[in-house]
């Protein structure tokens, strides 16, 4: 898949193709710069490819964004600063046009994400996990069919950041949407995922495609298993030799 | 608080401290330079001439403020949705910025009158860069992931205007309107030096003249306080508007 930028066009995934189920979970990892998240972007219509095709759910991702299929969880929080927490929750409903109705919706989300009472905080009052999970919530309030998510917990510390993946375990269990998730953590998308695809360095090919077949609901004794270990191993491995570039 | 405030108000009390006792131990005469109880003094005394004075720039100050902040952020709003414009306009701002002020007061003079519209215009000129560059930076001043974020929503331009670019684009208006409650009064008094019959300018004019040093000083002092005033009136604007901490701190 080719996309273009200001300084010609670049060969973000040579031979990449993925088919992705609904209500699966499905991880990508690589290392920085293997385009994994111009990938998601062009999942979600943000960038436009020049060559290659996407489909969601049979329509261009185009017609899906704005459909409001797509649900974005970015590395940084990007709440807005003069808004509460249910004000930030509820933008998406607004630019949609219908913030009235979703009142409900979003305390119940927060609830979901664990920050009922903290409706009227400031993003500047809230530690760095809680601002990713109003963004979580802020991407669920269109129940989207599609979550998205560009290494949510990179910026969070070990302990939020294993706290937060069990969060996001259940709240995905509660939605039921599908979620391509964007890591540079083997264990991380382990965890997680029903699938991991690595991705090689620029122009990025799918190294390894890695069905996690780990039970669910997992909890995080799980990464004491040697199942565990093997899968971890596995990707580090496909991962090895490769290294950044630039 | 309360102490920070005592603290600012001893310098300033320090400082005038000084000058009375200076000019009362080495007996400087007051047509040279007044002791600040003579300028208090000639302040209750001359009030009712100052007042008449006063009003006039007052209202030529706050027209030049709105007329002048309103065009700068006016055309920023312009000049960040069409890159054509800003690249057409610009320079003629700049080139406007360049112009010295008490140079094009008298050429204005000329245009307009001896009434309002040129006072009104050169306050307006004098605060209308400042703001023009702030409003620009502040409304580009978003995060690419927030624009993203606008793209995933399929928010239209006017959804990302006044979702996103309007309200992070405040702390820099805001510090631009700081300088320019300042400056249009500068604005105000020097257009009144080059021709007119009221407003302070017009008495700092008459009292220079005239030798009534108390009055000059007494005037001066008059729109310093006006200015500050000003200053205050949008500080407690900006409190009761930007009441989140923004993420990034204009300078």
């Amino acid at each position: 898949m080719t996309f273009s930028t200001p300084s010609g066009p670049v060969k973000a995934l040579a031979g990449a193709t993925l088919a992705i189920q609904p209500r699966e979970f499905v991880s990508l990892l690589g290392p920085s710069g293997c385009g994994k998240s111009t990938l998601l972007r062009l999942v979600a219509d943000i960038l436009v490819p020049t060559e290659g095709r996407i489909e969601v759910g049979g329509e261009s991702p185009g017609v899906a964004r704005r459909r409001r299929v797509f649900g974005f969880v970015f590395q940084d929080s990007t709440l807005l600063p003069w808004r509460s927490t249910l004000q930030n929750v509820l933008l998406p409903l607004e630019i949609g046009g219908s913030a009235r109705r979703g009142r409900a919706d979003a305390l119940q989300l927060l609830e979901l994400v664990g920050l009922r009472g903290f409706e009227a905080a400031h993003p500047w009052q809230l530690s760095g996990g809680m601002r990713q999970r109003v963004a979580i919530a802020r991407a669920l309030i269109t129940r989207p069919q599609v979550l998205l998510m560009d290494e949510p917990f990179g910026a969070l510390d070990e302990i939020t950041r294993e706290h937060m993946n069990q969060e996001l375990l259940r709240i995905w269990q509660a939605t039921g949407t599908t979620i391509l998730f964007v890591t540079h953590s083997s264990p991380e998308a382990v965890f997680l995922s029903d699938r991991v695809l690595v991705l090689g360095a620029r122009p990025g090919r799918v190294k390894l495609e890695l069905p996690i077949e780990l039970e669910r609901p997992r909890d995080p004794a799980v990464k004491e298993t040697v199942e565990f270990a093997r899968y971890t191993a596995a990707l580090r491995r496909a991962l090895a030799g490769e290294t950044t570039p630039e | 608080m309360v102490r920070r405030y005592a603290m600012s108000a001893a310098g300033i009390l320090a400082i005038l401290l000084a000058w009375e006792l200076y000019i009362r131990v080495f007996k400087v005469p007051h047509y040279l330079v007044p002791a600040p109880s003579v300028i208090g003094r000639t302040l209750v005394e001359e009030w009712p001439t100052i007042r008449r004075n006063v009003g006039r720039t007052l209202v030529e100050a706050v027209g030049g403020f709105v007329l002048g902040n309103g065009v700068a952020v006016g055309l920023a709003i312009v000049f960040v949705h069409s890159p054509a414009m800003q690249r057409v306009f610009y320079p003629v701002a700049v080139a406007i910025r360049t112009v010295p002020i008490i140079a094009i007061a008298p050429i204005l003079v000329l245009l307009l009158g001896n009434g309002y519209a040129p006072k009104v215009v050169i306050a307006a000129l004098i605060s209308f860069f400042p703001t023009l560059v702030n409003m620009v930076r502040g409304l580009e001043a978003v995060e690419p992931s927030a624009l993203e974020l606008m793209r995933v929503l399929s928010a239209n331009r006017r959804q990302i205007f006044f979702k996103l670019r309007l309200p992070s684009s405040l702390p820099f208006l805001f510090s631009a309107l700081k300088i320019a409650t300042a400056s249009c009064v500068i604005g105000a008094i020097v257009a009144e030096w080059v021709g007119a019959d009221t407003g302070l300018g017009y008495l700092i004019i008459v009292a220079t003249f005239e030798f009534r040093t108390g009055l000059l000083y007494a005037t001066t002092a008059v729109g310093s306080f006006l200015a500050l005033g000003f200053f205050l009136a949008v500080v407690i604007l900006e409190k009761a508007v930007v009441r989140w901490k923004p993420a990034t701190l204009p300078p």
